[in-house]
Order: C-alpha cells, then structure tokens, then sequence
C-alpha cells in the first residue's frame, strides 16, 4: 500500500502535519501545502529534473553551514580531535542511529544493536586479516565488509524475528539477553572467536594507496557513512515504507485492520537498522584495531541506549549530537575532576541532559528556539506539542502524541 | 527536522575552538609524564594503588627531577584494550606527554605497544601489564618494562613444588586467557623438566561463578592442585571445592593467594597454611629497602592498603625507571629522546625487592620471590618468603634454543601429561 493510500486511510488531509519522522510539527507556508504536493518533498519523490530543484528550495543556509563545518573540521582539528574525537562520533553515532531508527520509528527499543554491530566487527576480524592468523581467514578486504555487513542484517533480522512479538520493556529484557548471549559466546568460544583475547590488529586496507587508518582518511570515511545513512533514514521515515512504520509504532491494531502485517514492517525494520549497524561495526572494529569481547558487553550495550537518549529519538541527527557529547565527556571528564570520581562527572553529564529534557538535546534546541521566538515578538508561539494536540484529532492515532514521549509506549 | 542540524555546527565549532585552545598551552621547564592506570572496571582497586606506587616515585624526589618539575597526567582505561588505547592517545596526542606509563592488564600492555610504533617521539613504559608477547613478538624500539612478566614470577615454584613439597602429579586449573597461560608456562617449564606430571588440565572462563562440574572431573590421584585463578575467582573455586568435599593441597600463582584468599573464612582455612605461591614481590620481603618502601607507603596513602599492592609496587618500578634515567640524563629529551632512551636501557634499577635491569628486547630481569602461606602470632594469615631467585630473565633462565622450541605458554604448551 503505497503512503498515499494510507494517508487517505488515516483520514489525512495533507496539511497541518509532515511526516518527517511522525513528530508534530508547526504549520508553516512550506508544510502546509495543498495535498496534491507530497508533504515535505524533500526526499520523498524520486528526484526528476524538477525534483532535484525541490530538493534545492528546502536547503536552508544551516544545512550548507553544517556540511561545510564537518568537511572543513579536519584540517582545523588536530589528528587527535580529527580522529579519536570525530571518527570515534561517526562510527558511534551510525550504531546509534540504527536504534534511533529502531526506537524512535519504529517503538521497539532494542539493547542489541551493539551485539549486530560486534558480530559485523567480529566477522572482519574473522574472515580478513588480524593478528591472530591461526583463525583469521585473510580475506580480501572487500568481500569480507560485504559479508559483514550482511551478516549483520541477518543476526538483526533473526534478533527482529525474535523479539518484535513482544512489547515495551520484554523487548527490552529479550535484547538484552540475547546480547548478553552473544558477550558470552564471545567471551567463552576459542575456536572462532579467541575468547577472551579476541582480535588484535584488525586495520582498515590500504586502498588507492590511502592508509585508511590515518586520521584525515578514516574521518572522511566515517564521514560518508554516517552522511549516508543519515540521508537513507531520513528518506526511509518518509516512504511508504516508513510512515506504515510509524502507524504500527502508533496503533499497530489499527494497521492491522487496514490490511498492513505490523511483524513483517517491524521485522524489515531490525533489518535496515542491522545493516546501518553493521556498517558502524565495520568503521567501530577498524577505529578500534581490534575487537574483544568487551566491545560487545553490557556497558557498551547501554552506552549504545545512553547515545541515542541523550542526543534525542526524535530525529536521525539525534545520535550524532549524543556521540558527541558521550565521546567528549568520556575523553575529558577526567581533567575536569581527579583520579576515582571522573565517572561521577560523565553520569551527572548525563543525569542532568535526562532530566531536564526528556527529549535529549534536541528538545533543548526546541525550547530554546521558543524561547528566542517569544522573546522575538512571538511571531508564532504556538509549540510543538501544543500544536500537535490542537491539530491532531480525527484519528486515534494522533492523540497519542508518540514523540513528545518517544518511549512512550514501553 | 532540518533546523535542528545547525545544533551539530555548535558542537563541532565548540570542540574546534577547543583544539586550538589546548593545542597552545605547552610548557617550558615542565616535563609531562602520563600514567595509564585501571580506575574503572573489574581492577578499580588494582588499579588505583596502581596510580599510588606511581604519585610515591614522584613524592619521594619531591615532584623534581633535575630542577625540571614533573607533572603527571592521569588517565584511565576499564582493562579493556581498545580503551586503554584511546586514553594513551590522548595523553599522547592532546596533552602532549613526553613519557608514558602504563598500562595495567596483559592484553591492554599488548595494544598500547602496538600503538607505541605510531609515536616514535614518545617513550613508552610498562605500568602492571604481564603479557608474555608484550615484549617477546614484535616488541616495538619505545616500549620499555622494568617489572617482570608472568611467566617470570612463576619461575622456580615448579622446582619448589616438586623437590620441597614432593608434589609429582598435579591438576591444573586456571582461568582461560594470556596471562595465565604465561603462569602456567612459567610453573610447568621447570616442574616437567624435572620430571612431574600434569595430567588434568581444567581452563575456565575469567570471572566464573559456578565450578562444579570442574571440581567433579578433577582427578583424585594427584598430589596437589596448581591454581591459578584470580581473586574472587579463587574465593569463588576454594569454597565450592570444600563444599565438594575436596582435600589437595593447593599451589597458587601470582595473584591466588593474597589478602581476599588469606582471609577466606571457610573450614578448610587452617589448610591453606603451607601452600605456596611464587611472584615478583612479597608482602613480608624482610630487607631494609622494602620496610621504608612500605614505610613511605603508608605515611603517603592513609586511604591505601595496609601494605603495597602488587600493583602499586609494579607501578612504582617503571616510574622509578622513567624518572632515575630522567635524572641520568639531566633531563634531557631532545633529539627524539635518543639519550634518554640510551640511559633507560643501561639503568640498573634499585627497587625495594633488589636490582632489576632490562634486557635487549627492554624487559626486565629481575628477582621472584617464592612464599609460602603461614599463621602469624595474631592468628592472621600472611605469605612467608621461602626462597628468593634473584635474577630471572624472560625465558625463564632456559637457552635461547630451549625457550624458542618451547614456543609461548598456551593452552597446550607446555605439555607434560
């Protein structure tokens, strides 16, 4: 069924609201248009010559600002902030995008996408080369990342299967068992996985005589990537694809009597968000040089979680902005405050980011940019949610104001 | 959604400004040491008396090596390898250390000499780490280690074990990763030599809980078990083998029997008396150098141990190294820290527990000392030193061709059955 069916299903009528990830958003002259104009085009159609222009009209000065900003940042960066800093963020904010994409479109918070991203790390380390060559295979290079990014997808799709039966905190407790499993696994298994060991010296190639290990390189590396799929998701919530996702996170018994299979979106669902981790995997095994089982234990589970809450489940820039803030705190909290109680600093970090927005970041931008409007005159002060619960309405489903609450329905 | 992007430019600008804010502030008469040690994670407490013996080597010259002042940046890693290397490249890369040491744990000291060939400019110091291979395969021209290995502390308990004990047929069990194979290696390199006999080995996984189906295949015709296992893990195997009704007596390596072990309330306690464990310090070394050393200790860390850890000793070692040939060189780094590293490698290091020189893949040789578990008047228990083995180098005081045909300890190597 196609997303236009399925507006006119939910009784849509085209204006007051764009599905840019199912949030409520404010009646502007660019979303409220006539409804023959697909809602928020920009990457919604496929781009014909008049399609590209469209695109072009909804560049806004900050989208310039923040690619130039990200392309620039490494030559004005030290190697250090270039890549322990940035390629760090990119290559953790991609794994947590894939649980923004999980959790915020989707509703199912899974603890597992670390362990899809550890088994992707662990299949390089397996089938290429390492520094344990009794078990590493020494695979060329680029068969090996295609096989673990889709071996990625398949532990992802076969996790989905398993879980997308359950709800709220079961899927939860499932994921994180199933992490759990695979930490251990890792840890106990010395014929494919060397145990407690793991892999040492599992590099990026050297492809067209670029070491990929260098900092400006693998920066540009995790660069791509993370650009990549930060455009695939944002395009992704808005096909078809996408918004019948986002009715099942909202009222799966409703999609269902509209003829939709809530398991099987939710189940391709684990598959994108697999393979989006599995390519964070595959840039996190090679910024590490190696991988252990620690790399897939239960702290890093929840640091996975901790990213994508801080940054905001709202939004694909959500679990950059979180990496951001987790990777700086946890190079420097320890200047900040001496010896034993540095880890106080990173969890006060975060306490305060928790409890003053439930949104993560992202909703302090929100209230800050009201704030400013008010102050401004209050051309429009109508906000978010405010504005979401007036208009919502004719349908059940837009009551339930999902994304002010992204895990609300745990 | 789009505008929320230009949050990202903030923070980016924000760490940019940052970069170039630091990058400036270099000082002159200061020299900038690093030391890596595990503050989080399953060592915390390892690692924080770790930091200790590291800040005593300092206090003790007064925070001054040759008029030039020492500032010590800390940091810390949770044993995990890719961890310890992060933080070592940011001492390296962003606070500009000129000398590193650390870190703690086997696999963590194997990744950070790894990264040590990147950063030819830095001179690299061991901290706690044990590995074997750390200095043994590849081991890279910046990584200095002024403690002895695993292997290393364990040499001269199989001679102990078999010719004083009269052990001649053990079981082993010991956890399931480098470090212990290099005990194990170390134990059994002389105790098969001579002619005993391990017939039962038993590799179980670090931090296990439950041990009772190794206790039930242990078999009952052996003198002794050799264990080697570490803290709670030992507490954790001692009990249930009581429990098991178990009656061997007991060897333990290098990090069995301390205090969590000797203070053990079970039934079997009064057992525990005579077994003997080997390493490269001992609680009750009766010299003057270690009673001041332990002194010292004491006066500085009222929140310490009652007695120096093994890791804060260790620690101690490798900063007393860095800053005795700082001083033998006036310090002096210039010329990519050509002399300095001349003046490490010629260093004979006087330590509480003797000498301890390096070797030319830079690690030490050194003394191990072989304790034995006894009842003080107090009723507690403490390790007893036995004998003392005064120089044991890396291949544990066999040939070159010997050691070399040997191969590294693993799960299968050495063999003896």
């Amino acid at each position: 069924m196609s997303a236009a069916q399925w507006r006119k299903a939910m009784n849509f009528s085209g204006g007051g609201r764009n599905w840019s990830g199912g949030r409520p958003a404010p009646v502007t002259p660019e979303t409220a248009r006539p409804p023959a104009r697909p809602a928020a085009g920009s990457d919604s159609v496929v781009p014909t010559g008049a399609g590209i222009w469209r695109l072009w009209h909804h560049v806004r000065w900050r989208h310039l600002v923040v690619l130039v900003a990200v392309l620039v940042y490494p030559w004005v960066a030290t190697p250090f902030f270039t890549f322990q800093i940035g390629g760090q963020v990119l290559a953790l904010g991609l794994i947590a995008l894939s649980l923004t994409f999980l959790a915020g479109y989707g509703g199912m918070l899974s603890l597992a996408q670390m362990t899809v991203a550890g088994i992707a790390g662990y299949i390089v380390a397996i089938l290429g080369v390492s520094g344990t060559p009794a078990i590493s295979l020494g695979w060329p290079w680029w068969l090996v990342v295609i096989l673990a990014v889709m071996g990625a997808t398949l532990a992802a799709t076969f996790i989905g299967w398993l879980s997308v039966r359950t709800e709220g905190i079961y899927t939860i407790m499932i994921t994180l068992a199933i992490g759990m499993a695979f930490f251990y696994l890792a840890q106990q298994n010395y014929e494919i996985f060397n145990g407690f060991q793991g892999f040492q010296k599992v590099v990026p190639p050297v492809v067209l005589g670029i070491d990929w290990r260098q900092p400006m390189p693998f920066y540009y590396l995790a660069l791509f990537w993370a650009l990549a799929g930060y455009f695939f998701v944002k395009y992704l919530i808005r096909s078809p694809f996408g918004i019948a996702l986002q009715g099942v996170r909202d009222n799966a018994r409703r999609m269902r009597a509209l003829g939709f299979s809530p398991v099987a979106h939710r189940v391709a669902a684990y598959a994108v968000a697999g393979a989006l981790a599995g390519i964070g995997g595959v840039l996190l095994v090679w910024y590490n040089g190696l991988i252990t089982p620690g790399s897939v234990g239960t702290s890093w589970l929840i640091n996975i979680l901790i990213i994508a809450v801080i940054g905001g489940l709202r939004h694909p820039v959500g679990p950059f902005i979180g990496a951001i803030v987790f990777v700086l705190l946890q190079n420097f909290a320890i200047d900040l405050i001496d010896r034993e109680r540095f880890n106080l600093v990173i969890g006060l970090g975060f306490l305060v980011i928790v409890l003053f927005s439930p949104d993560g970041l992202l909703g302090w931008w929100d209230k800050a940019k009201e704030w400013v409007m008010r102050r401004a005159g209050g051309r429009r002060i109508a906000t978010r949610s405010g504005e979401w619960r007036s208009s919502g309405g004719p349908t059940g489903v837009s009551t339930r104001a999902p994304m002010a609450r992204p895990l609300g329905r745990q | 959604m789009t505008k929320r992007t230009a949050k990202l430019f903030g923070v980016l600008t924000g760490a940019a400004v940052a970069t170039v804010l630091t990058a400036g502030a270099q000082a002159q008469e200061t020299i900038k040491i690093g030391v890596l040690a595990t503050l989080e994670g399953p060592f915390a407490a390892g690692g924080q008396d770790g930091m200790r013996g590291a800040e005593l080597a300092l206090k003790q010259r007064g925070g001054m090596v040759a008029g030039k002042k020492i500032e010590l940046v800390k940091a810390s890693s949770d044993a995990k390898p890719d961890v310890a290397v992060n933080s070592t490249r940011k001492l390296v890369e962003q606070d500009k250390v000129q000398i590193m040491v650390g870190p703690l744990s086997g696999s963590e000291g194997i990744a950070v000499k790894d990264y040590s060939k990147s950063q030819p400019g830095v001179t690299f110091i061991n901290g706690g780490s044990g590995a074997q291979a750390t200095t043994l395969v590849n081991p890279s021209p910046n990584f200095f280690r002024f403690n002895t290995d695993g292997g290393q502390w364990m040499v001269g308990l199989g001679d102990y074990a078999y010719n004083t004990k009269n052990y001649k047929k053990m079981a082993l069990i010991a956890e399931d990763y480098a470090f212990p194979y290099s005990q194990v290696q170390g134990f059994m390199a002389a105790y098969c030599k001579l002619g005993g006999k391990i017939t039962h080995k038993a590799w179980v996984p670090l931090g296990g809980k439950d041990y009772s189906s190794v206790i039930a295949k242990l078999p009952q015709d052996v003198d002794a078990l050799l264990v080697v296992l570490g803290g709670a893990d030992a507490v954790n195997f001692l009990s249930q083998y009581e429990q098991a009704g178990g009656d061997k007596p007991m060897v333990g390596g290098s990090i069995t029997v301390d205090q969590t072990v000797l203070n053990f309330k079970g039934k079997r306690r009064d057992s525990l008396v005579g077994t003997p464990a080997a390493g490269p310090m001992a609680d009750s070394i009766d010299t003057p150098e270690w009673k001041k050393f332990v002194a010292d200790y004491k006066a500085n860390f009222k929140d310490g141990f009652p007695s120096p850890s093994l890791f804060a000793t260790v620690y101690y070692f490798n900063m007393k190294a860095a800053l005795d040939a700082l001083e033998a060189v006036k310090g002096d780094l210039s010329g990519n820290q050509e002399k300095y590293r001349e003046a490490l490698k010629a260093l004979k290091l006087q330590t509480p527990v003797g000498e301890i020189t390096l070797d030319e893949n830079r690690q030490a040789v050194g003394p191990t000392f072989i304790t034995e578990v006894a009842k003080g008047a107090d009723g507690t228990f403490y390790n007893k030193v036995v004998k003392t083995i005064p120089k044991v180098d890396q291949k544990l005081n066999m040939s070159k061709e010997e050691f070399d045909k040997m191969g590294l300890g693993s799960r299968d190597v050495p063999n003896c059955p």
